[in-house]
């Protein structure tokens, strides 16, 4: 059972092997003559001005938890989906059912204005 | 037990090394198609038609300053590209390339992990590649990479769940997770012929998933320089876009496994018709850049939330009824 899952690891082994050796070797290689101008973060060739890391919109806090909701959905769905064959009108009333009550919520959202970003 | 670690050692192995040829001469497609397509000649000078070109930009990119800004948070900064790679190549461990083959006496897959959850695993695995994104957006600690990380990954994460969505039906026809299983019952016909409203939004969600037009957002040059990556230089630049290359062969692996019939193809071997299938798929992501303008993020969202999602949903239901009527 387990033994399955050995060459993701050895896989998953290589390529973060990979990432870090040519980040490392980039890091060794490139040569390196800092400047203060060099080293300021960009804006357009002006001075910089001010924290970058200010207050962000609550759109996308919204955004990351109606999504959420809808990823819970999903991880009940695929379950569903593997033996729905065996179930059937059953098995899609259960979910209809189901999708309708999230589905409701997902309209109350929509008519809020979660998803409309012109202001 | 060792002469299996050892098979799966040397099949990694040469599965890294195509993916890296892959990726270096997916860029070089991408600059002549995209060249042709705007009626220029592209790079053409390195070697029979560039042929050599990516190894020229990997060798000069190695070479180049290494700059960290002095605002930068070091250790996310450096981790983030890593973790950009790490997650657009850790896909490819679960995808069949082939049917079996005989080599040296023995039966070896052409794919490396069969595992009874493949789907699972590529959507889990995908996932982490928003990681890598924002955190080089905020390790940079400069204005336009936050801006572009914040887009991208309210982008990922809506257009996320389209594609979480639309391969429930291709599920529910398979009986599997699996992604050989999955290969296995399209041997007859493609999923793309029982699924073509989920064939589509899976590749419109893909094409949003990997940020390639008309979904750039997060790099949106005319408004935002890179997006996330202004402040990286030198390899670690280099690396987003091995990611995102990384990233377009993987999706392409992924449609063709789900909706496109994987291996299976009449004539010719299996693995060619695989990777005929992604490169066609590949010259679809490059022939949309080079056709499409940018959405407007206000389009975007609205079109993965009010369009893409209901259509996703609706599609599992049709299915289920389609398939509680004939079995």
């Amino acid at each position: 059972m387990l033994l399955e899952y050995i060459p993701i690891l050895v896989w998953i082994c290589l390529t973060t092997g990979v990432a870090a050796a040519i980040l490392l070797f980039s890091h060794l290689i490139g040569r390196k003559r800092p400047s203060d101008e060099k080293l300021s973060p960009y804006e357009c060739g002006i001075v910089p001005t001010g924290d970058a890391r200010t207050r962000i919109p609550i759109k996308f806090y919204m955004v990351a938890m109606v999504f959420l909701i809808f990823d819970i959905e999903a991880a009940f769905l695929y379950p569903w989906a593997v033996v729905y064959r065996n179930m059937l009108f059953v098995g899609l009333i259960e979910m209809g059912l189901f999708m309708l009550i999230l589905l409701a919520g997902f309209v109350y959202i929509w008519k809020k204005g979660v998803f409309d970003w012109e202001d | 037990m060792l002469e299996y670690v050892l098979i799966t050692v040397i099949k990694s192995l040469v599965i890294l090394l195509a993916l890296l040829l892959m990726i270096a001469y997916a860029t070089l497609m991408e600059r002549r198609v995209i060249a042709h397509l705007q009626v220029r000649v592209g790079p053409n000078r390195v070697g029979p038609w560039g042929l050599f070109q990516p190894f020229a930009d990997g060798i000069k990119l190695f070479f180049k300053e290494d700059v960290v800004p002095s605002q930068a948070d070091r250790a996310v900064f450096f981790l983030a590209p890593g973790i950009s790679l790490a997650a657009a190549f850790a896909t490819f461990a679960v995808i069949p390339f082939g049917n079996e083959i005989q080599l040296f006496g023995r039966r070896i897959a052409l794919q490396l992990a069969d595992i009874n959850i493949g789907l699972l695993y590529v959507f889990a695995i995908s996932s982490l590649g928003v990681y890598g994104l924002i955190m080089g957006a905020w390790a940079s600690n400069s204005k336009y990479p936050i801006l572009g990380g914040l887009r991208s990954a309210a982008q990922m994460v809506s257009y996320e769940l389209c594609l979480v969505f639309s391969v429930i039906g291709v599920l529910m026809i398979s009986r599997s997770v699996s992604l050989s299983d999955v290969v296995a019952s399209q041997s007859r016909l493609w999923f793309l012929i029982l699924q073509p409203v989920g064939f589509l939004i899976f590749l419109i969600a893909s094409f949003a998933e990997v940020n390639r037009l008309p979904f750039d957002l997060p790099e949106a040059e005319n408004e935002l320089v890179a997006g996330f990556h202004t402040e990286y230089g030198s390899m670690k630049f280099a690396m987003f876009f091995l990611g995102e290359y990384g990233n377009m062969i993987a999706v392409s692996a992924m449609v063709t496994t789900l909706y496109l019939g994987g291996w299976h193809g009449p004539f010719l071997p299996p693995v060619v018709w695989f990777l005929g299938k992604v490169a066609a798929l590949m010259f679809l992501f490059i022939w949309v850049r080079g056709t499409l303008p940018r959405f407007r993020y206000d389009q975007l969202m609205k079109f993965g939330w009010k369009v893409l999602l209901p259509v996703s949903l609706a599609n599992i239901i049709v299915t289920g009824l389609i398939l509680a009527l004939i079995d």
